[in-house]
């Protein structure tokens, strides 16, 4: 780890102007501390925003849930009005790291977790989210891991988080503080596709925090389901996960949600597939074809034309149960 | 690793001073940043029992109790710790007693080379103050961040199932606040 500058401010106004290039915000630190360990990324300065009044859990004016960026993991995963009311989000937390990294991981910094492609990961390889311009190695090595959807001749990394999978299919809105002015992101509009700057995660600029996570009020708690496939049976990231929440007038679907993880640079949506799912009957059929047309463009590499056919059957599953109102 | 720098090589590098309550004792250090909490414990307070795996938070072998809740010292910055609450694997008995989860895994035989099992135990009486684990399976998959390699798994397992009610008994344990 290089030396750097510590600052801890006690409101968002001095964290956001401390903010800039060579900064970091530090909250749970479990993948930067990580990142800082392997010289991925060499801050000058760390600010602990740890002392932010960014905590809270609230009700909205809308019927949903503002929470506070520094919520842990582990906290929301556990929050009564999350297991009531967003169960899809509290099953993906939990499928995600341990119990000690849940507990140190915040809201917001699982919003900003980065790849866990190798060679991302491997400083004596080129990158070009590492090093833009260095080359992927990922493209023509090993890559059983990577993304299937999406990516570009630059990038074929994943996404790592389980939780933003969720968020996508809830449609979260990300509330950000910069040193002019604050914004709202739609959840699908946050995270980034590689095109030909894999070193952007992210729409966030170098001065902006996130403040804060809002749901809205349907949380499809009737009928919702986060299915995780991965190589252990715990503490392992997703090889395919899907998070699908559904609302259902009797046998037929009245709204869908379907987000994919471990298949893309960004959790992975169509809404053109969500809309044809509306109106149909819950059957075998209908899931087998709209896995089908989530997956239609999809452009596996060497080692992960698995993820393929894994993501057909868990798409098919994971709607399945949601029909079910299955909570497993 | 992480880095002990020559404090000659980098003057404007400041010490930052924290107060924290380890194993029930007051403490004042001056840390440079950069000092992870595991190598606070380690090279700085002599308090080897947290053990340092992998470095990266993937084997729990450095678990700790930090305001109650089991945390990765590993990937803990010290200098965040300021104000905290920490419970190490030696401040786990209370003099010649050991805790119920200690001696459960003494009774269980639930360790071969011991390396993880500081990180085992602290993990578990983290468990316990959570609350979560009502059945065996709940019990293997809320302590899959502690890793053994030796494979004592089974032995863990059920020290974990019988030591847990005599936890929670005995009231939160291990700095919890």
């Amino acid at each position: 780890m290089n030396p750097f500058h510590y600052s801890k401010p006690d409101s968002v106004r001095d964290a956001v102007h401390l903010a800039g290039p060579a900064s970091r915000f530090i909250a749970g630190g479990t993948n930067l501390l990580d990142l800082m360990k392997e010289n991925l990324t060499r801050p000058e300065h760390l600010i602990d925003i740890t002392g932010l009044p960014l905590r809270e859990v609230s009700e909205t004016a809308t019927g949903g849930l503002m929470i506070g960026a520094l919520v842990s993991n582990a906290d929301l995963a556990w929050h009564p009005l999350i297991e009531q009311r967003y169960p899809l989000l509290s099953q993906a937390i939990l499928a995600g790291a341990s119990p000690q990294l849940r507990n140190m991981a915040s809201t917001g910094g699982n919003l900003l977790q980065r790849t866990r492609c190798y060679y991302f990961y491997d400083a004596s390889v080129p990158c070009n989210k590492r090093e833009p311009g260095s080359g992927c190695p990922a493209r023509q090595g090993l890559n059983r891991i990577h993304a299937i959807l999406g990516a570009s001749a630059q990038c074929v990394a994943t996404h790592p988080s389980d939780m933003c999978v969720a968020l996508a299919a809830l449609e979260a809105r990300v509330h950000v503080q910069g040193r002019d002015d604050s914004r709202i992101i739609e959840f699908a509009d946050f995270h980034r596709l590689p095109g030909d700057a894999p070193e952007r995660d992210n729409q966030l600029a170098d001065d902006e925090l996130i403040t804060a996570i809002e749901l809205p009020a349907a949380g499809f708690s009737a009928h919702s389901h986060y299915l995780k496939i991965r190589d252990r049976a715990s503490y392992a990231f997703a090889l395919v996960s899907v998070a699908a929440a559904l609302d259902m007038n009797g046998p037929i679907i009245g709204e869908a949600r379907l987000a994919l993880g471990g298949v893309a640079h960004k959790p992975w949506r169509d809404q053109h597939v969500e809309s044809w799912l509306v109106g149909k009957a819950a059957s075998l059929e209908t899931f087998s074809a709209a896995a089908d047309a989530m997956l239609q463009n999809a452009e596996p590499l060497e080692h992960n034309a698995f993820k393929v056919q894994l993501a057909h059957r868990a798409i098919i599953r994971a709607l399945s149960d949601a029909a079910q109102g299955g909570q497993a | 690793m992480s880095a002990t720098f020559p404090e000659a090589a980098q003057p404007s590098f400041v010490r930052h001073p924290i107060r924290l309550t380890l194993n029930g004792q007051e403490r004042e250090l001056a840390l440079l940043p950069w000092i992870t909490l595991l190598d606070l414990l380690r090279e700085q307070l002599d308090l080897i029992g947290t053990k340092k795996g992998c470095d990266h938070g993937q084997c729990g072998a450095c678990t700790v109790l930090l305001n109650g809740k089991r945390v990765n010292a590993c990937l803990t910055l010290a200098v965040m710790c300021d104000g905290a609450e920490l419970t190490t694997i030696e401040g786990l008995a209370s003099g010649d007693e050991l805790h119920p989860m200690q001696q459960a895994f003494i009774k269980h035989d639930a360790f071969q080379c011991g390396y993880c099992t500081p990180g085992q135990i602290c993990s578990a009486v983290g468990l316990a103050n959570e609350g979560r684990a009502q059945t065996t399976d709940q019990i293997k998959e809320l302590m899959s961040g502690n890793l053994c390699r030796c494979g004592a798994y089974s032995n863990i397992r059920d020290a974990i199932e019988e030591a847990l009610p005599n936890c929670l008994q005995r009231g939160q344990q291990g700095g919890a606040q």
